[in-house]
């Protein structure tokens, strides 16, 4: 295959930028916030001139121009009107016949998939049975990640009575939501150090994705779960042995079954640091672990981590959600996982390519629920705890999760629109005018951890207080007691057999 | 030194007799009759040299960081899974996923290995990890390499490719020293051949004579014929893949 030269493109720009004149002051501070270069100022005209083409509606300029005369709209450049070819699919098929590329894309799936959380609704308590005031009764929302005990035994000669059983670790969650698996390489130094703040503060959890942990960042060790994924970027002892937890990183929502491939152009000095990887180079990670080909294999890792950390930390396995999910995480739980997140397919990535992104895997409701019922069936729920994402937006999606069947959720690209980010996609590029995908040290500096770390702990603090008027509603007075009581919660406009798979009722039954 | 005999224990017991010990200081550990016992030498530090008799298990040496391990047998699956440093010498076979992932230390195999050895090696400052193979290679050895050097002897090979198909597939870093040659039709598409330099024959000789001095063989013999080098075309070979 021949590698086609540059061609001019015949894509149309995505947006247009209109700057007002009259409101315009010539402060020149857009040209200098937009990280994709699409704003200069002329001298010739003693204007901004936007290039269109090169915005991608990530709204720093909008956003930080102190006379608001920016605005960036869709350009509604008419294409003859055709239900079938639509615009995003010309416009595709043009890129590839001018590059024979790949199309790469970024963060979750974006197309019009059903999101089941919007047709399941929730109970609450009427007349029989009395609800709860979350603002002055108890209301706990700690939950515990890890494999509990088949029974308790007690020394029955003990007085106080002392447990005989040995306990598994467990990770101790304030609020049952985690941070996803997000790399440092992937995500700038800024979004590490909030997260890892946040975390702190919040009595829960950040996930180091695949990068490493930076040295700075050893510190907060005790909110941190360290991953290990297929190409083992900065994994070494002292990296198993300073998260709280560690997970095997098989798939992730957004690229099921693919490998990851940080492009060398994300591959800073302190990138190559903690990734252990020289700088510029690309980090590929193979599409398998190779050392894991089936559920032995899978049992052989777990138990080689948790020989490097003498059991004294629970390991936990990132899986997509993809066609037999219930089946691999009996896998799963039977070699030995204390814990698995399962990723749905609308999870956020850094980089991936389209055909992928938006059309491998399944929604993350049913993923939750196949996996919960068949684990329940099997009789091996309680040997792991199911932490659940891909598309968590608010604090509803966490309750209807966690009512489904998960110990917990994880966020990701919540957490980064926390930061700042407007889901422009463009991860892949490096370019993230809000210091948030970027390795550019002029565009990272624009992120304060401090604020970061303040604007991730209120939204947590918000999501808490809404679970805690949900459950007051439910007239539960505990988020553990909420785990899988799908009887609160009913279905509206999903076919019999989808209500069937997320054992639920339809509403008004 | 300390004697462990393996006989019927298990792994993870045996593996918390020698942590014990390693904790303890002890410097020289001989383990007996060893049988499948897995994950012997995970993540241990320091100056400990263990030797062991009978076959361990997979994923001997994995995440090891500065240990010696003498194997005085064959050897498994995955030995030095991640290992950051170290030494691991088998003196028999040893099987697939050798040195996986591997950033740092030396693994020497008299024998033959299986496949995918070396995958994903990858190299860093000085951290630079070396595989020493004395016989022949399967399937997909050095894929994805990164980083680090490998050496394949084919001593005692028949007439047999020295390596399986796809050497260096997807290779995009460090460098392998191949004794004899390779037909192209076994080679990965992101590999070239090349002659050795002077650096390189410095390099080679070093691990050949670290070879011979553990295993007892005649230097002269093993440079006498002649090798080639194996190195990535590009470091980034999927840099023209995508379209945005």
């Amino acid at each position: 295959m021949s590698t086609p030269g540059v061609m001019a493109t015949q894509v149309p720009p995505e947006f247009t930028v209109e700057i007002n004149e009259r409101k315009c002051v010539r402060c020149k501070r857009c040209t200098t916030e937009c990280g994709f270069e699409a704003l200069t100022y002329s001298r010739e005209y003693d204007a901004i001139v936007a290039d269109d083409a090169k915005c991608v509606a990530c709204h720093r300029c909008v956003t930080m121009c102190p006379k608001h005369a920016i605005r960036v709209t869709d350009n509604s450049l008419a294409y003859k009107a055709n239900a079938n070819f639509s615009d995003i699919h010309r416009k595709n098929i043009l890129k590839q016949a001018e590059t024979g590329g790949i199309l790469l894309t970024a963060m979750g799936c974006d197309r019009d998939y059903p999101v089941l959380w919007d047709h399941i609704l929730i109970d609450a308590c009427q007349v029989t049975n009395p609800s709860i005031d979350p603002l002055r009764e108890p209301m706990e929302l700690r939950t515990y990640i890890g494999r509990k005990p088949d029974c308790l035994e007690f020394d029955p000669d003990s007085d106080p009575l002392k447990l005989k059983t040995e306990l598994a670790p467990n990770l101790k969650l304030d609020v049952p939501v985690v941070f996803g698996g997000m790399s440092y390489g992937s995500v700038s130094y800024p979004v590490h150090k909030s997260l890892m703040l946040a975390a702190e503060r919040c009595g829960t959890f950040m996930n180091t994705g695949e990068g490493g942990l930076h040295r700075d960042f050893y510190r907060h060790k005790d909110h941190v779960i360290v991953q290990c994924a297929s190409g083992r970027f900065g994994v070494h002892e002292e990296y198993l042995n300073a998260g709280a937890a560690i997970e095997i990183k098989i798939g992730q929502g957004a690229k099921p079954g693919i490998g990851g491939h940080l492009p060398g152009e994300k591959v800073s000095e302190d990138v190559s640091k903690t990734r252990m990887i020289p700088a510029g180079t690309d980090a590929l990670s193979p599409a398998p672990h190779h050392d894991i080909y089936s559920i032995e294999d899978l049992s052989q890792l777990i138990y080689a981590l948790k020989e490097a950390t003498r059991y004294r930390k629970p390991v936990g396995v990132k899986v997509a959600a993809v066609h037999n999910i219930a089946a691999i995480c009996s896998g799963i739980v039977r070699a030995g996982a204390d814990y698995i997140s399962i990723d749905g397919f609308r999870g956020g990535t850094g980089a991936a390519p389209r055909v992928i992104r938006d059309n491998v895997g399944i929604p993350i409701e049913l993923a939750l629920a196949a996996v919960d019922d068949r684990l329940r069936q099997e009789g091996i729920r309680n040997q792991t705890s199911l932490i659940c994402g891909g598309g968590i937006r608010q604090s509803s999606d966490v309750i209807k999760a966690i009512a489904l069947g998960a110990d917990a959720v994880m966020i990701g690209t919540s957490a980064l629109v926390a930061l700042g980010c407007r889901v422009c996609q463009k991860c892949n590029t490096g370019k993230c005018s809000w210091g948030i995908a970027t390795q550019n040290p002029r565009l990272t500096a624009r992120l304060d951890p401090e604020e970061g770390a303040q604007r991730l702990t209120n939204l947590l603090n918000a999501w808490s207080h809404e679970t805690q008027e949900v459950l007051g509603a439910l007239g539960v007075n505990a988020i553990e007691s909420l785990r899988g009581s799908r009887e609160r919660l009913r279905g509206v406009g999903l076919d019999e057999k989808t209500l069937e798979i997320l054992g639920i009722k339809p509403a008004g039954r | 030194m300390t004697k462990i005999d393996a006989t019927d224990m298990l792994y993870r017991d045996l593996n918390n007799r020698i942590h014990t010990l390693a904790d303890r200081g002890e410097k020289h550990i001989e383990l007996r009759n060893v049988c499948g016992q897995k994950f012997i030498g995970d993540a241990l530090k320091g100056d400990v040299k263990i030797d062991i008799y009978g076959i361990p298990g997979n994923d001997l040496a994995a995440f090891m960081d500065g240990p010696e391990i003498e194997v005085h047998s064959n050897g498994q699956d995955g030995i030095g899974n991640t290992m950051n440093a170290g030494k691991v010498i088998v003196h028999g076979h040893a099987g697939d996923v050798i040195g996986y992932a591997m950033r740092g230390g030396k693994i020497f195999v008299r024998g033959d290995v299986g496949y995918r050895v070396g995958i994903h090696m990858k190299s860093y400052k000085d951290n630079v990890p070396y595989i020493v193979i004395g016989g022949c290679a399967s399937n997909f050895f050095g894929e994805y390499m990164a980083g680090g050097v490998m050496v394949l002897l084919g001593i005692n090979g028949d007439d047999s490719p020295i390596a399986g198909d796809y050497v260096g597939s997807g290779m995009h870093g460090g460098v392998m020293y191949i004794r004899g040659d390779i037909e192209d039709r076994y080679l990965g598409r992101e590999v070239k051949k090349l002659e050795l330099d002077a650096e390189d024959h410095r390099r080679l000789s070093e691990l050949v004579r670290e070879y011979c001095a553990h295993f007892g063989c005649d230097y002269d013999e093993i440079m006498a014929k002649k090798f080639i080098k194996l190195a990535p075309k590009s470091h980034r070979p999927y840099g023209n893949l995508y379209a945005h």
